[in-house]
């Protein structure tokens, strides 16, 4: 078992024809089983292909040619469309949109998010690499090329989530290399505002039998891990969680960005040092190197049993 | 992106909300006209990024137009946190009978604007939150409909203010809720929003924060403001080391040599891409070492483009070595990246195998990167080294060579 993807969703790329969409698309499709990409979207270019997907100018288009409902769509558009790529898809019925995009000003992201919850779906992102569910489907660029993607990736009983890109397969890389394999990786994106948070993506995994724990790659920067925190205290997780805490360097610097968009200490409540205090409150590991995640995993695994 | 007091001022006046009569100077003969033109007591404001001007004695009142200009003359001399004046902002000094705060910021948990109301105006807002929670009202709102009058009456209501206070507070509240939107602020604030004896309200201080990633949308009103492309606006000016960053990163458009920042230590850093420069600045601190710069790459760069930076850190006064270290790559190629570092040393007339304390960047094209490094015999590590293993190796080496 998975959250958001398995082998049968379908998706489309919008935006498909740009060079990195092309190489994305190519990715997805050798991955796993191959994803099921459906149709591409990039206004003008109606009637052409891209490794063999159909290329639309609309997502009516691509939903009537399919015949059903499309699942996903990853977009991959430059920041000034992407919001109406988003609309758009969340207008015609997709339900999981995985934006990759980055430089997307929060009024917009705001305004996709509140269509997406008028509409019950789900983003992902922006400035994301995307989810992929080892072995079988992996939906965005997450991993890189199908033959690396299968160095990193295996699958296991582990939730990935991690604000950072390629912080997802580097973690899920040092996992693997242990043994323990992850049921599916969740780049979030790192960006202030995004579509899934840590916390709104637990009830996911907790529902997922599959998963035995979770580990979280986080920085400074916003509210996210005490939102993390609280949902953990509220609900009793199930699942340990295991949290790696990058840019404590930043604590000495407030006012500058580094790293991703989202990530700048503005005030007392956002630094590495406070969301570390945080997490360990709510029961949260926080593991001071990468490499001592997967023994600490593996011990709270253990001492449930 | 901060806008200094005198464009907030003009951004809240253009949105319709009232403000005390001022001018902006950036000489003492200015500043005296418009202390002649207000023709009353003023205040003396000078005009910086950073906080704290009050303690720092920024801001001083004058009541003829030679005082002000006395005033004008010492504070436009005045640094204040690290940075010179801008120039000064002349205020007349209105005669306040309440001060009020209202703000509009983001709420990245709820993913929407939230708007900020205190009958307790003129102190930091998050000060009065802690202190007197009941005097602070939120509300949020949305980015989909347009936004209602109602929604501000509703908030100032909720502190119990009526009466004509409440009518004339409405429609700046309104009105401050739309400029936060309208020009993609994060932070837009009217503190102190004042009170006059007449019962009229007018802003009395405003500070207003645009996202950079709006800056391209939001070219109009920035250049009404006379704000250039090349203002960063950060929390400190640039150095020169970063802005040759820059430089080598303009040079070519492909892939990002992002965010070059100055630090004093000896062992230079050519790192990446976003989390990873982030673990790895934390992991060589964590060994001991001490760090001469911080950047991030990534996104497939040139081999122009790595060698570029990798010269310009090596070339940094007090770097003894440079530490090649990245997350595993997907987009960016191991191989180029090894080709532009060690083109550098040798350029440069290093020997790369003493230069690069270590190379620590596998994923796509290793096989081909670790051939070219064993070549020149420089240590590398795939990705069964961690992280933090690799830079305490570089931390090691360093300080090995130093000894």
């Amino acid at each position: 078992m998975s959250i958001l993807i398995d082998a049968d969703t379908t998706f489309i790329v919008q935006g498909i024809t740009g060079r990195e969409a092309v190489n994305l698309t190519r990715e997805c499709l050798d991955y796993g089983s191959g994803a099921k990409i459906v149709g591409g979207v990039t206004p003008g270019r109606l009637g052409r292909d891209v490794h063999g997907v159909p290329v639309f100018d609309t997502v009516a288009q691509a939903v009537e040619h399919h015949g059903a409902p499309i699942d996903g769509s990853v977009v991959t558009v430059p920041p000034a469309f992407t919001k109406d790529a988003v609309l758009e898809a969340l207008e015609n019925g997709v339900k999981l949109v995985v934006i990759v995009t980055e430089r997307i000003p929060r009024g917009d992201v705001a305004e996709m998010v509140e269509l997406a919850d008028e509409r019950g779906a789900r983003i992902i992102g922006p400035n994301c690499l995307g989810i992929i569910v080892p072995d079988v489907i992996k939906m965005g660029g997450i991993g890189g090329p199908a033959r690396d993607a299968a160095k990193s990736y295996s699958p296991g009983p582990v939730g990935v989530i991690s604000r950072s890109g390629g912080m997802t397969t580097e973690m899920s890389s040092t996992l693997t290399a242990a043994g323990l394999g992850q049921s599916t990786a969740v780049s979030i994106g790192g960006d202030a505002i995004i579509g899934s948070t840590y916390a709104e993506l637990m009830p996911l995994f907790e529902a997922d039998p599959d998963t035995e724990a979770i580990v979280i790659y986080t920085e400074p920067g916003g509210r996210m891990e005490a939102e993390l925190a609280r949902w953990v205290t509220d609900n009793g997780s199930r699942l340990p969680i295991v949290a790696f805490m990058a840019g404590r360097f930043m604590d000495e610097m407030p006012g500058m960005s580094f790293g991703h968009a989202g990530t700048i200490v503005e005030g007392k409540e956002d630094t590495a040092t406070e969301k570390i205090a945080r997490l360990a409150e709510a029961g949260i590991v926080v593991a001071e190197e990468i490499s001592e995640i997967p023994q600490i995993v593996k011990d709270r695994i253990g001492a449930k049993v | 992106m901060r806008f200094f007091e005198y464009e907030s001022r003009a951004i809240v006046a253009k949105a319709g909300i009232p403000v005390t009569k001022h001018g902006f100077a950036k000489t003492t003969d200015e500043a005296r006209r418009i202390a002649e033109q207000i023709g009353g007591p003023v205040v003396i404001k000078s005009q910086v990024l950073s906080g704290g001007r009050m303690k720092a004695g920024g801001v001083k009142f004058a009541d003829t137009p030679d005082e002000a200009a006395a005033h004008a003359a010492d504070i436009l001399e005045l640094e204040i946190g690290g940075h010179m004046p801008r120039g000064v902002l002349v205020d007349s000094r209105a005669a306040v009978k309440h001060e009020y705060y209202a703000g509009v910021v983001w709420d990245g948990i709820r993913k929407r604007p939230v708007m900020l109301f205190s009958d307790m105006g003129g102190i930091d807002i998050e000060q009065v939150a802690e202190e007197h929670p009941d005097h602070v009202a939120r509300r949020h709102f949305s980015t989909r409909t347009p936004f209602s009058d109602w929604e501000a009456k509703q908030l100032i209501a909720s502190l119990g203010i009526s009466g004509s206070a409440l009518n004339r507070l409405t429609p700046i509240v309104a009105r401050l809720a739309r400029l936060f939107l309208e020009y993609d602020m994060t932070l837009a604030e009217i503190n102190p929003l004042g009170e006059l004896e007449d019962g009229s309200f007018v802003a009395l201080d405003a500070h207003m924060d645009m996202e950079n990633e709006a800056r391209p949308r939001q070219k109009a009103i920035l250049t009404e403001l006379g704000v250039g492309d090349d203002e960063t606006r950060l929390a400190r000016e640039p150095t020169p080391f970063e802005l040759a960053g820059e430089e080598v990163d303009s040079q070519d458009h492909r892939g990002v040599a992002g965010n070059v920042t100055e630090f004093d230590g000896n062992l230079g850093l050519v790192i990446g891409a976003g989390g990873g420069s982030l673990t790895l600045f934390d992991a060589v601190r964590a060994h001991g070492g001490d760090p001469a710069n911080y950047c991030e790459i990534g996104g497939n760069p040139s081999v122009s483009k790595a060698c570029g930076l990798a010269k310009l850190v090596l070339q940094k006064p007090g770097v003894d070595k440079i530490a090649v270290m990245m997350s595993i790559v997907s987009n960016t190629r191991v191989d180029i990246v090894a080709r532009g570092v060690i083109k550098a040393c040798v350029e440069l007339g290093y020997d790369p195998a003493e230069k690069i304390a270590i190379f620590r960047i596998p994923g796509a094209w290793e096989e081909e990167g670790f051939k070219i490094l064993e070549k020149y015999g420089v240590e590398y590590a795939n990705r069964s080294v961690s992280l933090h293993e690799a830079a305490r190796r570089a931390v090691v080496k360093i300080q090995g060579a130093a000894a």
